[in-house]
């Protein structure tokens, strides 16, 4: 405990002899990285709720939207994260190729995603459905881009993990990365589950 | 301390495991999955299956499970807790999500107002 | 050129020789200008054999002190090229009145303005806050450098990438000419094909990279790296308002970055968010970026109500009045400043709801400054208040800044902007809070840590000059827009028919002149300290007598900022640490824990700037390979593991011997 200030008879102490290390900030700052994120897309769903309507005589969310795609994407990503969660029981027991197995089944559920995303775009392109068409689909495509831009870095961000521990083992500063991963791949599901409630469910509905 | 003897290690090797933060457990995993299962299944019953007769009230059910499930992933995936990093995980979160009902709903309300006020055609009720 | 007109185009863009300004005499002499001062300081560069110094010391250095500094030099620069901008304008209004149109065409004119805001702000008073944050905060928690001293590297290299980019558009093609906010439908590609705007969005996404980093940087170091026993409430004030400041950072740049990126989609994608046509809503924008832009003016305002409580306490002897009471009115400011948005905008035609909802906020969010006012009077009060220049700055910014918070208090009611928005009415008030406050701040901040980051004081004189001629200046400069924005003068304009405004623009010209002198006083203050450095050499480390931790190191601090981490027992530690009479450690060191410098931060930084370049100017080959090798260089920076090494105890040692021996000689 330290002494009290304001009692003069007893000489404070005023500096640390031993070394001092302050608490590693990483996570924490990644927390708040994630935050901030959080704001942009918090602009991007403010644009689609300002613009979610502007079919300007163009395709209608209505007419556009395939939900069971949706359902089968949001299973996807569903899956990954406990597949990522187990990938973290492993690294707690420093069982290494285990955890990375469960790592590449997630970047694999990852990339079946973005395939299905990534052919949902292109069909809706090719009926004339593309971003330009109208306010709706810009902020649609936007929206729903991002998100799969962030899954895209989340895989390669994954690849890269793999290969460090295939190199350097589960030390801590691999751990502390997998643990920033952890929050970075949860927090793409969580703003996936306010994508497919507040763009797709909301948008088919009459 | 005796961290100044081994030169060869980084600040992140010297200390061990403990500032990781969290435990996670496989219960935990599994009891916010089945969760997440279920609220997931829900809004999309209830929009496939065309649940409700009224938009609206189809919207409110699915905003607000969309929010349980949120604080659902906050809670099993994101091991949110008011303990971690001393509180601060907690407070960057709340502060965050004012901001972004702030800027939502904000957003939403003003443009509604602008469109209603400059642009009057474009509500069939201001028809002549 | 090339022979194959595809190949051109594939390499070079929409880069052709006619970008190149030749044909406008005004941009070709400042090129020789640049040019030449280029050349000479290159050359003297070379000729002293400085590169491998300032590679090594200054450009790799992760040290936050060295980065501080450089953040502040880059604002200083910037400064210069700011003002010049304002002289240009004010020099055009002055003289262009009935049949003379003034020496700038309107085209030119209108990147002027729009160069001088974006300039002012991002690269001169946010490198500047930044650069003291980044100098001063970790010496006042007692920590020996920040939570991610990398980071911290690669965020000033991202600010001058964009800086650079900025300066760039003066010889290459031209800036955008839409005002510092680049509204659309002005800034979209039917209005403002040219590469302008693309400068503007390119060079703020970069920064804003940076900035964001540093954002978070900074608050992770407050949180965590506070030395022991310094809870919340024992924070030096500064702190306190950089923690806030940086959770602003954090938490409005994302907003504007998808704004800017919003607004590039519509430039490169052919989307439509803010077109006219096919259900865009130019609105949003404007909507978005103010979400941003308002706590923007809070992030650069707060850290300056840190120095000026600082400064106050230092020169009255006396502990800050209310230090309970100036953390939460920074609190309070920290989250109001979210609600207040839409009165930059009240004329835009939200209903009577939304523009008295708005109206009401902004007028509370009066209070907790008002209640900062006050703290800061009833420090002097009774105190014995030496009138040192950072003081005498401190004066004129509380006159000053309550006249320009009265009259923006003023412009919060939504009838009265009707009649004031967009008017010179409002280009007085910014300037006067901005100039009165931000800038005021932080030339009291500079006055007052310069000692501790050279070892020598300022020349006095030239400040006192440097003072009187700013103050004056303002007064001049910016008065007579208040008169002409109440007759109902719109600004940007680059001509006026009516005779009878011109005195008033002839007497805010006199203003900038003053200021020029002023700035020239500051130049001059420089090198005069710097000639005279032994003389005004500050050997104690506290030639203040301050109170927080920052003065109980070394003039300038040593790397390592403390040998032995402080203990803290009070807001006031330094002061408390003098009162009991305490006496600095001379053995027992243990080596230092302390990050490596690395060369990584600039070559990134480099490579966006080459991005940014080649998005501009549709250069989609060089846009590829930059933008991999962006990711590649990022990627294989990961690998390397061993970012730190030990300072041993021996060289703590030495390094604290020469400093007790140093004060032995000047007891």
């Amino acid at each position: 405990m330290l002494p009290m200030a304001g009692a003069p008879t007893q000489p404070l102490e005023f500096h640390v002899t031993s070394e001092t290390h302050p608490p590693n900030g990483t996570l924490l700052g990644f927390w708040v990285y994630l935050m901030s994120d959080c704001l942009v897309f918090a602009c991007l769903f403010a644009a689609y709720g300002v613009l979610g309507r502007q079919f300007a005589g163009g395709p209608t969310a209505a007419e556009v939207l395939e939900i069971p795609t949706v359902a089968l994407n949001t299973a996807l990503l569903l899956l990954s994260s406990i597949t990522y969660g187990f990938a973290v029981l492993e690294m707690q027991r420093d069982r290494q190729s285990p955890m990375l197995g469960w790592l590449v089944v997630t970047g694999l559920l990852g990339l079946g995603f973005l395939t299905i995303e990534l052919r949902e775009f292109a069909h809706l392109i090719s009926i004339g459905a593309g971003p330009q068409r109208s306010a709706f689909l810009s902020s649609f495509f936007t929206l729903v881009g991002t998100h799969g831009l962030h899954v895209t870095t989340g895989i390669l961000w994954m690849i890269v993990l793999i290969i460090q521990v295939l190199k350097k083992g589960l030390i801590t500063a691999n751990k502390r990365r997998l643990m920033c991963l952890s929050m970075f791949w949860h927090f793409l599901d969580v703003v996936w589950v306010g994508v497919f409630s507040f763009v797709y469910l909301m948008g088919v509905l009459p | 301390m005796s961290a100044h003897d081994d030169t060869q290690h980084g600040h992140d090797d010297a200390h061990g495991h403990d500032d990781l933060g969290i435990h996670a457990t496989f219960g935990g995993y599994m009891t916010g999955f089945v969760l997440a299962v279920i609220l997931t299944i829900i809004p999309f019953w209830v929009v496939m299956a065309k649940v409700f007769e009224k938009s609206s009230s189809a919207a409110v059910v699915i905003l607000g499970l969309a929010a349980v499930q949120i604080v659902v992933h906050m809670i099993y995936f994101l091991h949110m807790n008011t303990k971690s990093e001393g509180g601060w995980n907690m407070l960057a979160l709340v502060f965050t999500i004012v901001l972004v009902l702030i800027t939502l709903s904000g957003s939403i309300w003003i443009m509604y107002h602008l469109n209603d006020n400059m642009m009057p055609l474009m509500n069939p009720a201001n028809l002549p | 050129m090339l022979a194959h007109p595809d190949l051109t185009k594939l390499i070079f863009g929409r880069l052709t020789l006619e970008a190149l300004p030749l044909h406008v005499p005004i941009v070709l002499g400042t090129f020789a200008v640049v040019a030449l001062g280029g050349l000479v300081l290159v050359g003297a560069l070379t000729y002293f054999k400085l590169w491998g110094y300032l590679w090594r010391e200054w450009f790799t250095s992760i040290d936050h002190k060295r980065i501080g500094i450089m953040y502040m030099i880059l604002g200083f620069v910037m400064l210069l090229r700011g003002f010049a901008d304002a002289v240009m304008m004010r020099a055009q209004q002055a003289i262009s009145f009935g049949d003379n149109m003034g020496y700038l065409p309107p085209e030119h004119y209108d990147q002027i303005f729009t160069a001088h805001g974006v300039i002012m702000i991002f690269f001169v008073a946010m490198p500047m806050v930044t650069g003291m944050m980044n100098f001063v905060m970790p010496l006042q928690i007692g920590a020996r450098d920040v939570a991610f001293p990398f980071l911290n590297n690669f965020s000033f290299w991202m600010t001058v990438a964009g800086a650079l980019l900025v300066m760039a558009s003066l010889f290459i093609g031209e800036f955008a000419r839409t005002g510092w906010l680049a509204y659309p439908p002005l800034s979209d590609i039917v209005s403002s094909p040219d590469a302008g705007v693309d400068y503007y969005i390119w060079a703020l996404q970069i920064a804003g990279v940076g900035t964001l980093l540093s954002g978070i940087n900074l608050l992770v170091t407050i949180v965590k790296m506070r030395a022991p026993g310094m809870t919340l409430m024992r924070m030096p004030v500064f702190t306190w308002t950089a923690l806030c400041t940086n959770v602003l950072i954090v938490a409005a740049f994302p907003v504007l970055t998808a704004a800017l990126a919003l607004l590039a989609l519509d430039r490169y994608a052919g989307t439509n968010f803010f077109t006219t046509e096919l259900g865009g809503n130019a609105m949003m924008y404007v909507n978005l970026i103010w979400i941003w832009g308002h706590p923007e003016v809070y992030i650069l305002v707060l850290p300056v109500f840190g120095i000026f409580s600082e400064v106050t306490a230092t020169f009255s002897r006396k502990p800050l009045f209310g230090y309970t009471s100036m953390v939460y009115a920074s609190v309070v400011i920290t989250v109001l400043s979210y609600l207040v948005w839409l009165h930059h905008f009240f004329t835009m035609g939200s209903g009577a709801s939304v523009n008295s909802f708005f109206g009401i906020t902004t007028m509370i969010i009066s209070i907790p400054t008002g209640a900062k006012i006050f703290n800061w009077l009833f420090t002097m009060y009774r105190g014995r208040v030496e009138f040192e220049v950072p003081m005498m700055w401190t004066v004129a910014f509380m006159v000053t800044f309550v006249i320009g918070g009265m009259t923006g208090v003023l412009l919060a009611v939504p009838p009265a902007d009707f009649s004031l928005h967009n008017s010179l009415f409002l280009i007085a008030h910014f300037h006067n809070v901005i100039i009165g406050g931000v800038v005021f701040g932080l030339f009291a901040g500079i006055y007052y840590w310069f000692p501790k980051a050279f070892g020598f004081r300022l020349e006095p004189f030239w400040g006192k000059c440097a003072f009187w001629f700013w103050v004056v200046g303002f007064y001049f400069a910016f008065m007579p827009l208040y008169m002409l924005g109440l007759m109902g003068v719109t600004r940007r304009l680059s001509h006026f028919n009516d005779p009878a405004l011109q005195i008033w623009f002839v007497a805010a010209a006199f203003g900038a002149f003053l200021i020029l002198l002023g700035i020239g006083s500051q130049i001059m203050q420089f090198a005069v300290s710097f000639k005279n450095r032994e003389a005004l050499r500050d050997v104690t480390g506290d030639p203040w007598n301050g109170r927080t931790l920052e003065w109980s190191t070394s003039s300038p601090p040593p790397k390592y900022n403390f040998a032995f981490t402080p203990l803290v027992h009070d807001h006031d530690a330094w002061w408390m640490m003098k009162k009991h009479r305490y006496q600095r450690p001379l053995d027992g060191f243990v080596p230092i824990h302390m990050p490596s410098n690395t060369g990584a931060g600039i070559i990134l930084a480099g490579l966006s700037f080459v991005f940014g370049f080649a998005m501009i100017w549709y250069m989609w080959l060089l846009a590829a390979v930059s933008f991999a090798a962006l990711l590649l260089t990022a990627i294989a920076h990961t690998f390397n593991y061993h970012r730190d090494y030990y300072l041993s105890a021996d060289e703590v040692r030495r390094v604290e011997a020469s400093r007790t021996e140093l004060l032995a000689r000047h007891v």
